[in-house]
């Protein structure tokens, strides 16, 4: 489905600020995984969803998408395959548009956009239904400036977007990690119904190593632009939080300690 | 008093024509959230375009008003062509545009500072001679007219997806490439209509004043942003899509009815500049102040 073949990915090339941020990436997704990404900060996790997303060009190595060479297209053109969920809550809506217009721009990703009408009448009645399942009140409130909504909210709203239009691939940014722990943990839920009722593919980043292991069929684990750990089926079900710190604590030499991820 | 009356009737069919350039403005300025100075050149780019063409080449003034438009497009386009393939900050690329405009507008204009269309036929006359009505008269109505048109034609256009889509340009771009839109056509697409507005506006002012000057557009943008913010003000309460476009309008009628009053008033012409910039630079402040103001006043060294 995905295929990450040996990307390399270096900011800064040439000055004192060089990072190489991925240092030959592999990577294979099959079709209806859904993969838990973990690691510290800087290891490369948003960068390889980026890479994907074409928010920046690759320095080498190919990214292939359900057989398609997809490297070298710029964002905008990848946009029709992809569903992405930022980790900042306000950048995934139009904060001065309507909860119903920001919809009609999500379900038109990746389609000419034509001189129709922005919204038909049949559309409104299916956001309106969809909108219910997110059981937040939304779906009253159509016609209200999304501005006007909590992070949660917005988060909510923009994971529903990323879905209306089935992705070939859900790209979730560390989507929870702004929100306070009760909205993180009901964002969490519906990512998981959303995932299970559409069948979809996708790849989470997150920095909750319960959430972790808990979600998702595959994990694996980045440190310093390499993927360290990649586990699945079984292997993964009986993980325990102890055993990827162990994992990491190998892989980094005990700088680990230091990390945020310590805190989730 | 019957002098007063003519110059407010003066300043309202002034404040139409120029109104269509202010929906210009507002495009750039309130939708894509980016100040184009390419306003200055294109408003009188459609002014020498128009004159050049009816009094140079005998066209018919529909047909020059069109003509106009497409020059403000293309300017528009170069514009959007320095900002987004030369990537240059979008405030550069409209001076750059301005600056060679006022080249490009004396070689339109065969190197002549101005044109005047005294024997020429207008639009305007043209309806003077059919109704019998004054030339500010049929100046009022004319603008009234294609300025309803033009806000009409415009709510449709962001009506659409293409139109959302470019709304959504300028309210988060992030967002609308990730869901595949292409922003800098947008971008492009904004910058064009906004500076063929622009340039239509132009080449009506130049019918209506019966004369082009290379200068004519000189000031535009902030006549434009001070127009805004007036309508802002006045008609701020109103949130629907419609009322904020008439209130560009609006507020251009209301800031050529201010100049009316103040030239009156016995200010001198000149001034009139100064007094706008003045005017804008508050309008932009009070925001900010009342901001600040009202953290000031919520603090407390106790909590509550």
């Amino acid at each position: 489905m995905l295929k990450i073949i040996n990307v390399h990915k270096t900011f800064n090339t040439g000055t004192i600020n060089e990072k190489k941020a991925l240092c030959g990436i592999d990577l294979h997704i099959k079709e209806g995984e859904f993969v838990t990404v973990i690691g510290g900060n800087g290891a490369g996790k948003s960068t390889v969803l980026n890479m994907i997303a074409g928010v920046y060009p690759i320095d080498a190595g190919k990214i292939i998408l359900n057989g398609e060479n997809i490297s070298r297209k710029p964002e905008y053109a990848r946009a029709k395959y992809l569903g992405r969920v930022f980790q900042d809550p306000m950048k995934g809506t139009a904060a001065g548009m309507e909860i119903e217009e920001n919809l009609a721009l999500a379900y038109r990703r990746g389609r000419k956009r034509t001189l129709k009408w922005a919204i038909s009448k049949e559309e409104k009645v299916k956001y309106q239904e969809e909108l219910k399942k997110l059981d937040l009140g939304l779906e009253d409130r159509l016609s209200s400036k999304v501005g006007l909504l909590s992070g949660g909210q917005r988060q909510a709203l923009t994971l529903l977007m990323a879905t209306l239009q089935k992705p070939q691939l859900l790209l979730l940014d560390e989507h929870t990690a702004a929100l306070d722990p009760k909205t993180a943990a009901k964002v969490l839920d519906l990512t998981e119904t959303m995932i299970a009722e559409h069948n979809l593919t996708a790849l989470m980043i997150t920095h909750n190593m319960k959430d972790a292991i808990r979600l998702g069929n595959r994990l694996i684990m980045m440190h310093e632009g390499r993927i360290i750990y990649d586990v699945q089926g079984e292997e993964k079900k009986n993980l325990q939080v102890k055993d990827l710190l162990a994992k990491f604590e190998q892989a980094s030499g005990g700088e680990f300690a230091n990390d945020r991820m310590m805190l989730a | 008093m019957s002098g007063l009356l003519l110059s407010m009737q003066g300043a309202v069919s002034q404040g139409v024509l120029w109104g269509i350039m202010v929906l210009g403005v507002y495009i750039t300025y309130r939708i894509l959230d980016i100040a184009d100075l390419t306003v200055d050149g294109s408003f009188a780019l459609g002014g020498c375009i128009c004159a050049t063409l009816v009094v140079g080449a005998g066209w018919n003034p529909i047909l020059a008003l069109i003509a106009s438009m497409v020059s403000g497009l293309v300017a528009g386009a170069i514009t959007g062509f320095l900002h987004t393939i030369f990537e240059i900050p979008a405030i550069l690329s409209g001076i750059l545009t301005q600056i060679a405009l006022w080249s490009i507008n004396l070689r339109i204009m065969g190197g002549k500072s101005n044109i005047p269309l005294l024997k020429s036929d207008t639009v305007f006359s043209w309806i003077v001679d059919a109704t019998g009505l004054t030339q500010s008269q049929v100046s009022v109505m004319v603008g009234i007219i294609v300025a309803v048109l033009m806000c009409v034609l415009l709510y449709c256009f962001f009506g659409t997806e293409l139109g959302a889509a470019l709304r959504a340009t300028g309210d988060n771009e992030d967002m609308i490439r990730a869901l595949g839109v292409n922003t800098k056509r947008t971008k492009m697409l904004a910058l064009m209509i906004s500076n063929g507005l622009v340039a239509f506006s132009g080449g009506l002012v130049c019918q209506s004043q019966k004369y082009a000057d290379i200068n004519m557009g000189t000031g535009a943008i902030v006549i434009g942003l001070a127009s805004i913010v007036i309508g802002g003000v006045l008609m701020g309460r109103l949130h629907s899509f419609g009322s904020k476009l008439s209130s560009a309008v609006v507020g251009a009628v209301v800031y050529f009815l201010i100049r009316a009053i103040v030239l009156r008033m016995g200010m001198d012409a000149n001034d009139m500049k100064l007094l706008s910039a003045i005017i804008v630079a508050f309008a932009l402040w009070i925001p900010v102040a009342t901001n600040k103001w009202r953290i000031k006043r919520s603090y407390s060294e106790g909590g509550n």
